[in-house]
């Protein structure tokens, strides 16, 4: 039975992996490399890496790191942050990622989905997106984009659907009312996309315990969830999460 | 000398990375030279199979790449495993290599069941039930050479495929974290 994956996010800022709440106070957590190493060791289905500063520096991803990564580790993974067209998507695909992920770029430019689903195959093509609650869309979810900066006024759900449509492998649901509060998942929004759209959705910001997995996968649909804070700081393991999500019936990759 | 096909469907940097963990020497080649002179070969492929056909007429592999799976340690992987087969389904109905008879089809829509198939699902061999990581929309059908069957969207079919010395899986060894790695070791050791 295809399991539900659970996926470390590391957020690679200079070279080291950080951890900030709502982009403030980074804290240093470790090597980008060793740090996939010991998550693919210990039971990660993926991971993600943003190159967080990227964007905001106009500079492009540190390729160096993505081989290094690819070269160390024998699990999928997807890069984000500082692609600006479709060169940088080939470069990372190149270095041996399976993934790249696009957010407030596709906001901008939503034809580079298609072009990059185009080049490299759907299944290359994560589209990230930053809902939070918002009366001024249907859905009642509004799309942010530059780390939760600016408001667009795109409904999060229509974004959705208008991605997949223009070739979208996989969506990132990244809510900005739960990030960072480790309070547990945002479920309306998510499962209200992932009932939308027939590519795989994944829940991203809030975990905090390794129940909130099971309670997400339960209550969304979702096909995967985004863990951060709480392995990074080495309360919990993904261990744990995957006994939690086994326990309760969610189809899971137990490590081997 | 172990040689991986690079005939444009997709990336091998995962693959070759994979095997230099291994501690094997590999040589990614287009080269039909050096894939007949390879004593091992390794088929991968992503992508579509009307363009993966297309590209291996163009680059004059069709016949060196038949022959290899014929006669050598042969390791399809995904796409590499699909067009070893009849004919599938895919871009309208594409004629394959015919290495084995079988047929690919797509996923049916089943409600919960999106496509493509992505993620980690269970290989069930005779010997054991192994996670691999998955990354498709299209199966092979089961045959009399499957020695390895998932289930995805209502269906049953060949995950792992394996006639003489030749191997070829569904999944992607190269990205199946300790599993995928002894099945690549595994193949490498055993030829």
């Amino acid at each position: 039975m295809l399991t539900k994956r659970v996926i470390p996010c590391l957020d690679v800022r200079k070279g080291r992996v950080t951890k900030g709440v709502k982009f403030q106070n980074n804290i240093d957590l470790g090597d980008p490399v060793e740090m996939a190493l010991a998550y693919s060791e210990g039971g990660a289905d993926e991971l993600v890496f943003y190159d967080i500063t990227a964007s905001a520096e106009r500079r492009p991803i540190d390729i160096g790191m993505v081989e290094a990564v690819a070269r160390a580790i024998r699990i999928p993974f997807a890069v984000g942050g500082g692609i600006s067209k479709l060169a940088d998507m080939e470069r990372v695909i190149l270095a041996g990622a399976e993934k790249v992920s696009v957010n407030s770029l596709a906001v901008k430019n939503p034809s580079i989905i298609a072009e990059g689903a185009e080049a490299f195959g759907r299944q290359c093509i994560v589209l990230g997106m930053d809902p939070v609650k918002s009366e001024r869309c249907p859905s009642g979810y509004e799309i942010t984009t530059r780390g939760f900066r600016e408001f667009t006024g795109m409904d999060a759900v229509e974004w959705a659907k208008r991605a997949a449509d223009l070739g979208a492998g996989e969506i990132v649901v990244n809510s900005v009312d739960a990030d960072g509060t480790r309070a547990g998942f945002e479920k309306v929004v998510t499962r209200m996309i992932a009932e939308a759209v027939d590519v795989p959705v994944v829940a991203s910001g809030g975990a905090g315990r390794p129940e909130h997995f099971p309670e997400v996968f339960e209550a969304t649909g979702c096909d995967a969830a985004i863990v951060a804070g709480m392995i990074h700081s080495g309360e919990y393991t993904i261990a744990q999460i995957k006994a939690a999500m086994s326990s309760a019936g969610v189809p899971t990759r137990l490590c081997d | 000398m172990i040689a991986i096909v690079d005939y444009h469907a997709g990336n091998l940097t995962s693959v070759k990375y994979a095997f230099d963990a291994l501690g094997v020497d590999t040589v990614v080649s287009s080269d039909p030279a050096v894939i007949s002179a390879a004593e091992k070969v390794v088929f991968p492929g992503v992508g579509a199979a009307g363009s993966a056909m297309a590209s291996l007429g163009e680059l004059g592999l069709v016949d060196v790449v038949r022959e290899a799976a014929a006669r050598k340690p042969f390791l399809g992987i995904c796409l590499g495993m699909q067009i070893l087969f009849s004919r599938t389904e895919e871009d309208g109905g594409v004629d394959c290599l015919g290495v084995l008879p079988a047929r690919v089809r797509r996923f049916p829509a089943v409600p919960g069941f999106k496509v493509p198939q992505i993620g980690w699902n269970d290989v069930e061999t005779p010997e054991c039930r192994r996670f691999y990581y998955f990354v498709h929309s299209y199966y092979v059908e089961m045959n009399d050479f499957a020695v390895g069957t998932t289930e995805y969207a209502g269906v049953k079919f060949a995950s792992m495929v394996r006639c003489g010395k030749l191997l070829a899986c569904q999944f992607h060894p190269e990205k199946s974290g300790r599993a995928g790695l002894e099945l690549l070791k595994g193949w490498v050791e055993e030829c």
